[in-house]
C-alpha cells in the first residue's frame, strides 16, 4: 500500500522535480511556502497537469512511460481552494452531480457523507447563498460522494478566515478518523499540518526537501525552510488523569508526563500534543520556584540559526521524544549549550489539538 | 388610417423574414457554438485570424460580403460549382441562398456573446467536472452549457434580431422576389422606391417597435441575471 509519484516539469522561472514514495493510507501533507511547488505536484497527481513521470496509486498505474489516464478517468476526489461548487445547481445537485458519475458504489454510505459534514441543512441551497465554510464542506462531500480511491485536499482551508477554518477542522479531523483511503493534503499552515496530518512532505523551490513521519519532520531542525513562530514539536500522548480541582490534565508520552488545560478528552484516550519552539525555555538546574508547572529533564541533540541573528533553534531529546526550544544566542552561550549536554527544559504552553 | 391595399405581399414578406432569421439563428447556434468553444479554449495560433474572420462582418459594408457571396455561390465560383455538382443548382437568388448569406452575416452576433460567456467561465468548472469523473463531452453539457445559458441567450436575440434587420446583403444575393427572397427591409424599400409612404410606415414602425422590444428583453433578462 503505497503511493509512488516521480514528476519532473518546467516553466519559465519554475521546475518541479520530484520522487516520492507516500504512505498508501492517512492523511500525508504537501507542505511549503507558497510558489514551493505543492499545487503543481497536486495537480499533476490529478492529472491537471502533465509532467513527465511516473505515479501507481497502491499498485495501480495512472502515469508512465505512454500512460496517462485523464483525469476524469482517475478514481480520485479533489477538494480546490476555492471549492468551484457548480453554480448553476443547488446543494442537492452538486451532490447528485458525483453521485451519478461515481466510479463505484459508495462503502459509507451517500446519507452517512451528508451527515457527516452536516449539509442537511443546505440541500436546496444556491452555492452563492452559502458562506465559504459551507461552501467548502459541499466541496468536501462532493469529492467524497464520487467514491474516490485518493482524496487531494488542495489548501482546503486558505480561503476562509480564523472563525470559519475552526467550523471546517472538525469535519476534517472526523474525516481523518473516518476515512480508509489515503489524503494529501496541501497546506502552508503548520497549525493545520500539525492538527491533521500523519506524514509530512516539505517542499522548497519545486524539490522535497525532507519527508517522513509528522513528528519526526517537524523537529528537524535542518530544512531549508524557516517556521519562525510555527516552530514547534508534535507528538503522540494519552490522557492519564484529569484533575477537577484545578481543571487540568495529565497525559503521557514517550518520555515523561505533562501538565495540560482539561479540554474534556476523557482518560485512556490518545491525544496529539503541540509545542511550540517559542514556549520552550531551558535551565541548567531544576527550578521550582518558577511559575511553569512542566519541567522536564533533556539532552541537548544539535542546534540552527534562526532568520533573525539573535535568534537559534535547539534540538532536544525528552526520552524518545524530540522537542525544539527558540532561545536568543545570548542565552544559549551563557548556558554553554553544547550537543550532548543535560539540562532542563521548562515549558509555558502545551496545546492538545486532534 | 392608411389603408392597407398591399397586405398580402407585406404579410408574406413579414413571414418569409420570420423563416429566414429563425432558421439563420438555429444553424448559428449549432455552428457558432463549437467555434465559439473553440476561440475561447485554445492556446493556437489561428485564434486571431479566425477570431477576425468571424468579425468581420461588423466592419464590413454589406454589400462587400454579398458582391463576394454572389461570386462564391455564382456558376464560377467554388461553392457554386459545387452545389451544382451535388445537384442542388445554384444558390443565389434562392431562400437558401440567403440563408447561407445570413449565417456569414449574423456570424459575430452569435459567436461573441457565447464566446464571452465561455471565457467568464473559464478552466476551473471544468476541472471541477473532471475530478468527479465527467468526459469532456459530459462535462461540457453538464457545466459549460448550463452556465453559458445568459451568452446564449444573448447570442439567439442578437442574430435573430440582426438577420431581421439586415438589407444589403440581401439585396446583393436574393434580389427581389416575392415569397423566396423579398424581406420585410426590401418590402419597405419597395414601398419606398413607389411613394407608397402609408404601406412603408406600417412596416418600419413595426421594425422599430420589433427591434425595440427585443432589446428591452435582452437588457431585462440579462440584467436581472447580473445583478
Amino acid at each position: 500500500m503505497s503511493i509512488a509519484a516521480q514528476f519532473k516539469l518546467a516553466w519559465p522561472g519554475f521546475s518541479l522535480d520530484v520522487d516520492l514514495d507516500l504512505p498508501g493510507r492517512g492523511v500525508t501533507a504537501l507542505f511549503g511556502h507558497s510558489g514551493c511547488g505543492k499545487t503543481t505536484l497536486l495537480r499533476c497527481i490529478a492529472g491537471l497537469e502533465r509532467g513527465a513521470g511516473r505515479l501507481a496509486i497502491n499498485g495501480e498505474i495512472w502515469q508512465d512511460a505512454g500512460v496517462f489516464l485523464p483525469t476524469h478517468r482517475r478514481p480520485l476526489g479533489y477538494v480546490f481552494q476555492d471549492a468551484r461548487l457548480f453554480a448553476h445547481l443547488d446543494v442537492g445537485g452538486n451532490l447528485d452531480y458525483a453521485r451519478r458519475r461515481a466510479a463505484s458504489v459508495n462503502s459509507r454510505g451517500d446519507a452517512a457523507i451528508v451527515e457527516l459534514l452536516g449539509l442537511g441543512p443546505l440541500l436546496d441551497r444556491l452555492p452563492e447563498r452559502l458562506s465559504g465554510g459551507e461552501q467548502q464542506r459541499v466541496a468536501i462531500a462532493r469529492a467524497l460522494l464520487s467514491a474516490p480511491r485518493l482524496l487531494l485536499l488542495d489548501e482546503p482551508l486558505a480561503a476562509l478566515d480564523h472563525a470559519r477554518k475552526q467550523e471546517i477542522l472538525p469535519y476534517l479531523e472526523r474525516l481523518r478518523d473516518e476515512l480508509d483511503i489515503p489524503v494529501i493534503y496541501v497546506s502552508h499552515a503548520a497549525d493545520e499540518v500539525a492538527r491533521l496530518v500523519d506524514h509530512l512532505v516539505v517542499m522548497d523551490g519545486g524539490r522535497a526537501v525532507a519527508q517522513g513521519p509528522l513528528a519526526e519532520t517537524l523537529a528537524r531542525i535542518d530544512l531549508p525552510i524557516r517556521l519562525g513562530e510555527d516552530a514547534g514539536a508534535v507528538f503522540a500522548a494519552t490522557v492519564a488523569e484529569r484533575d477537577a480541582e484545578w481543571h487540568l490534565a495529565r497525559v503521557e508520552f514517550d518520555g515523561g508526563e505533562l501538565w495540560v488545560r482539561d479540554s474534556g478528552v476523557a482518560v485512556g484516550r490518545r491525544v496529539r500534543v503541540r509545542i511550540l519552539a517559542r514556549d520552550v525555555s531551558l535551565a541548567n538546574s531544576r527550578h521550582d520556584d518558577v511559575s511553569i508547572i512542566n519541567l522536564l529533564p533533556a539532552t541537548v541533540l544539535a542546534h540552527a540559526a534562526e532568520d533573525h541573528p539573535s535568534a537559534i533553534l535547539v534540538q532536544l531529546r525528552v526520552g524518545g521524544t524530540k522537542l525544539l526550544a527558540r532561545l536568543t544566542r545570548r542565552s544559549a552561550q551563557r548556558l554553554d549549550l553544547a550537543p550532548g549536554r543535560e539540562v532542563w527544559v521548562q515549558i509555558k504552553a502545551v496545546a492538545l489539538i486532534g | 388610417m392608411p389603408s392597407l391595399p398591399n397586405l398580402t405581399a407585406d404579410l408574406g414578406a413579414v413571414w418569409l423574414t420570420f423563416r429566414l432569421a429563425t432558421v439563420t439563428t438555429v444553424l448559428l447556434l449549432l455552428i457558432g457554438t463549437p467555434i465559439a468553444w473553440w476561440l475561447a479554449r485554445t492556446r493556437s495560433w489561428w485564434k486571431g485570424p479566425v477570431g477576425a474572420v468571424v468579425a468581420l462582418p461588423i466592419v464590413l459594408p454589406p454589400t462587400v460580403i454579398g458582391f463576394y457571396l454572389l461570386l462564391l455561390m455564382g456558376p464560377d465560383g467554388a461553392v457554386g460549382r459545387f452545389t451544382e455538382w451535388a445537384g442542388i443548382g445554384l444558390l443565389p437568388f434562392t431562400f437558401w441562398g440567403l440563408v447561407v448569406a445570413s449565417v456569414f452575416y449574423s456570424m459575430p452576433f452569435v459567436v461573441q456573446p457565447i464566446q464571452n460567456a465561455f471565457e467568464a467561465i473559464g478552466e476551473r468548472p471544468l476541472e471541477a467536472a473532471a475530478t468527479l469523473r465527467a468526459a469532456p463531452l459530459d462535462a461540457f453539457f453538464s457545466v459549460a452549457l448550463p452556465l453559458a445559458k445568459p451568452g446564449f441567450l444573448t447570442a439567439t436575440i442578437l442574430g435573430f434580431a440582426h438577420t431581421v434587420g439586415e438589407f444589403g446583403v440581401v439585396l446583393m444575393i436574393g434580389g427581389n422576389i416575392p415569397d423566396r427572397t423579398r424581406v420585410v427591409s426590401v418590402q419597405i424599400y419597395d414601398h419606398v422606391e413607389a411613394l407608397e409612404y402609408a404601406q412603408a410606415h406600417w412596416l418600419a414602425g413595426g421594425m422599430v417597435a420589433f427591434s425595440f422590444l427585443v432589446l428591452l428583453a435582452l437588457y431585462t433578462l440579462t440584467g436581472r441575471k447580473a445583478r
